[in-house]
């Protein structure tokens, strides 16, 4: 008993059961019944397989509509929240900057809040009334009334705005971390060799910063596509006019619980798998972060 | 110092132990737990003061209500997945009409209540009943008729000179609203375009449904087509608006209509909850009306809406609950109260004209006291609706394509409703 105790070819395992298991039961177990179920029309006591039949009936308009609007999301988003908090975060780190500790606590303020309250706020700014603060604030420069909410072009604005508030304070984090990691003699021996800010800039700052940028734009691309939250709250509940803010999970959500078709929904989250799984594959083997280093 | 911990913390377990024996010993007294699940505060209120009155008049088989209000999504989803995996769900719970063609897919996994309906046929408005049912079993107890009525600003009518009586037809309400526009420049009326009740009633009373008795979709047939060209026509000439946020139960829309933006509103009687709490204003100034109809001798209203409050079979005392149910909302006394404390028209018509009724109460001192009186005269005209497997995603569609593409993007009508009907599957 003892001798297996103090086993040091087991002691490994010991020690990563806990992840193992949760891992297991948390994500394997869901991700395998996910896909069982996706081959199935899934009803009380009459749960049957049906083939491929929830695949061939998955693509249709809202399936299409749903696609466009989440890569339309993650591209905006990518496009925004990547530059912008890098940045922000050169200024942030500056030690030109006053009041930088202000600014990052509230900058990082907005990633605190609850996205629902924060989505009922952002709906009602954008209302849709001659009296909402984003119409009179159009009318300050003589533009005209907009229903916000209304139109696929605003209401995508709508949610990209809302996302830049609430995400930015957390890859600004992201950034600062790895700003705070870049050891300050890289630029002393630039400055030396007579280089400017934009120079050192443009070649150790941003060179230095590429792997958290892979990260950011990972994780970026996963949350793009899982998002849901926000367009739920702002169209207040998963139908919004000519589902301009239907996304791949508020699709997943309507077939898979408003209708009660599991077995779709569950197609819908593999299709959905196996999409941000290409897409990051692509992107990280793009960025080079298979190639050996060297 | 560690010594005064562990001792700390052992007292705090005993503790624990004896406190949990003591609130086991509790429940396990004469009453019975029955578990209640809801989507609104009011029917939480309203089970638990019936549970209190149950206690009093069965003091050999009390109950202990456990109610919880859950927010309308999670408590559909919550349910649908109790049932599914066969553990976890609520003796009583109540499902709302568009999600209960959920629920009857399948084997329904609920609990069949013809031997509380039954008895009491002659008295209730069975085709509120029959929204719940399949195949022959009524599963679910609706709150309320929901009949559908109209709502005008007396003031504004007054304004433009138009008698509210006068308007029959839905062409003597068009005349009506171009009047209320040219006098006071305000539109007649507003039209949801993210919701489905500024059109499903119109259609109903004029003959057709969504779906047919059968379940097929009928949404791209006549009377539909005839019903969105006039909505659509209204919204043309200016006498109707969209509903600033998309529907009648949006924060900018109370505030819309409490400032007197429109002189009518088309609603079931459950809206007037709306205006008692959020449209303060308008208290004293509203008159509810029947329904106009699109040629005399339609019906002028219908049944709209609703919640069914359904006994699961997981429950463990069914027959109990089953007459708990009954005593709540299949009961006269029952029936008064839903009027009394929730402001709905109970689904029993004999309490109608019951002298309780007139009763002064917050919605008698907003729209007066004959509220019942004036229902009692539609008690014949209330028209059915068929509530069946596809009507999830039937009103699914119209939330997000037909009424916005109709009247928001005025699209032409045929073709918006052909579409729709063919995205259902």
């Amino acid at each position: 008993m003892k001798k297996l105790i103090y086993n040091q070819r087991i002691a490994p395992y010991v020690f990563v059961l806990p992840f193992v298991l949760s891992l297991a039961v948390f994500f394997v177990y869901p991700v395998l019944s996910t896909f069982i179920m996706s081959f199935q029309e899934v009803l009380p006591g009459q749960t049957h397989f049906v083939g491929l039949d929830n695949y061939r009936n998955l693509w249709d308009d809202s399936f299409y509509t749903a696609l466009w609007n989440s890569s339309k999301y993650t591209f905006w988003t990518i496009l925004v929240l990547i530059p912008l908090p890098l940045v922000l975060a050169v200024f942030l780190n500056s030690k030109l900057m006053k009041w930088s500790a202000f600014f990052r606590s509230t900058l990082f303020l907005p990633a605190l809040t609850s996205v629902v309250v924060a989505g009922i706020v952002f709906r009602l700014v954008f209302g849709s009334l001659d009296n909402s603060v984003m119409n009179t604030f159009r009318h300050a420069f003589g533009l005209e009334t907009i229903n916000w909410l209304g139109s696929s072009t605003t209401g995508m604005l709508v949610l990209v705005i809302l996302a830049t508030w609430r995400y930015a304070g957390i890859n600004i984090i992201y950034f600062m971390s790895a700003l705070q990691a870049i050891p300050s003699e890289l630029y002393e021996s630039a400055s030396i060799d007579g280089a400017n800010t934009w120079n050192k800039f443009w070649r150790i700052t941003l060179p230095l910063l590429k792997p958290i940028a892979i990260y950011v734009i990972t994780i970026s691309i996963y949350g793009g596509y899982s998002m849901f939250t926000e367009s739920f709250i702002l169209w207040s509940g998963n139908h919004s006019p000519n589902d301009i803010g239907l996304t791949m999970i508020g699709l997943l959500y309507r077939n898979g619980i408003e209708k009660n078709e599991l077995g779709l929904g569950s197609a819908i989250g593999m299709i959905l798998l196996m999409l941000t799984m290409i897409l990051n594959v692509i992107q990280l083997r793009l960025f080079g972060l298979f190639k050996k280093e060297d | 110092m560690k010594k005064g911990i562990t001792f700390t913390a052992t007292l705090a377990l005993a503790l624990m132990l004896v406190l949990s024996a003591c609130s086991s010993d509790n429940s396990s007294g004469k009453a019975t737990k029955v578990v209640f699940w809801t989507f609104n505060e009011l029917h939480q209120q309203f089970f638990e003061s019936m549970a209190d009155r149950w206690n009093e008049a069965h003091p050999d088989e009390k109950i202990k209500l456990v109610a919880t209000t859950f927010p309308y999504d999670d408590n559909h989803n919550k349910l649908q997945v109790a049932l599914q995996s066969g553990k976890g769900a609520p003796d009583l719970v109540d499902i709302e009409i568009s999600k209960i063609g959920n629920f009857l897919k399948g084997e329904p996994q609920l609990v069949p209540l013809n031997d509380i309906v039954e008895p009491n046929k002659d008295n209730l408005v069975m085709s509120r009943l029959d929204n719940y049912a399949k195949d022959g079993q009524y599963y679910g107890i609706d709150y309320h008729v929901g009949a559908q009525v109209i709502y005008y600003n007396k003031e504004i009518l007054d304004q433009a000179g138009v008698d509210a009586d006068k308007i029959i037809t839905w062409d003597d309400y068009e005349a009506a609203g171009k009047q209320v526009l040219e006098k006071t420049g305000k539109p007649m009326a507003t039209v949801e375009t993210t919701d489905q009740w500024s059109y499903w009633p119109l259609v109903v009373q004029h003959g057709s449904d969504l779906l047919d008795k059968d379940g097929n979709v009928t949404l791209n047939d006549q009377a539909n087509i005839e019903v969105l060209t006039y909505l659509q026509k209204l919204v043309n000439e200016k006498v109707a608006v969209v509903a600033p946020g998309g529907f009648h139960h949006s924060e900018e829309y109370y505030g819309f209509m409490n400032g007197g933006g429109a002189a009518s509103v088309w609603m079931p009687m459950w809206y007037m909850g709306r205006f008692t709490d959020y449209m303060a204003d308008l208290k004293g100034k509203i008159i509810i009306k029947p329904m106009p109809v699109f040629k005399q001798g339609e019906l002028r209203s219908s049944g709209m809406g609703g919640t069914g409050t359904v006994i699961t079979n997981q429950s463990k005392n069914q027959e109990l609950v089953k007459k708990f149910l009954e005593f709540a909302k299949v009961s006269k006394e029952g029936n008064i109260e839903i009027w009394k404390q929730l402001g709905f028209d109970p689904i029993r018509s004999d309490v109608w004209t019951d002298a309780a009724m007139t009763e002064s109460n917050k919605y008698t001192d907003y729209f007066g006291k004959d509220i019942f009186t004036f229902l009692s005269s539609l008690k014949d005209e209330i028209a059915p609706t068929n509530i069946k497997e596809k009507t999830p995603a039937v009103s699914d569609v119209l939330k997000t394509k037909t009424m916005f593409q109709a009247l928001n993007d005025l699209k032409d009508v045929k073709q918006v409703l052909d579409d729709s009907a063919a995205s259902i599957k």
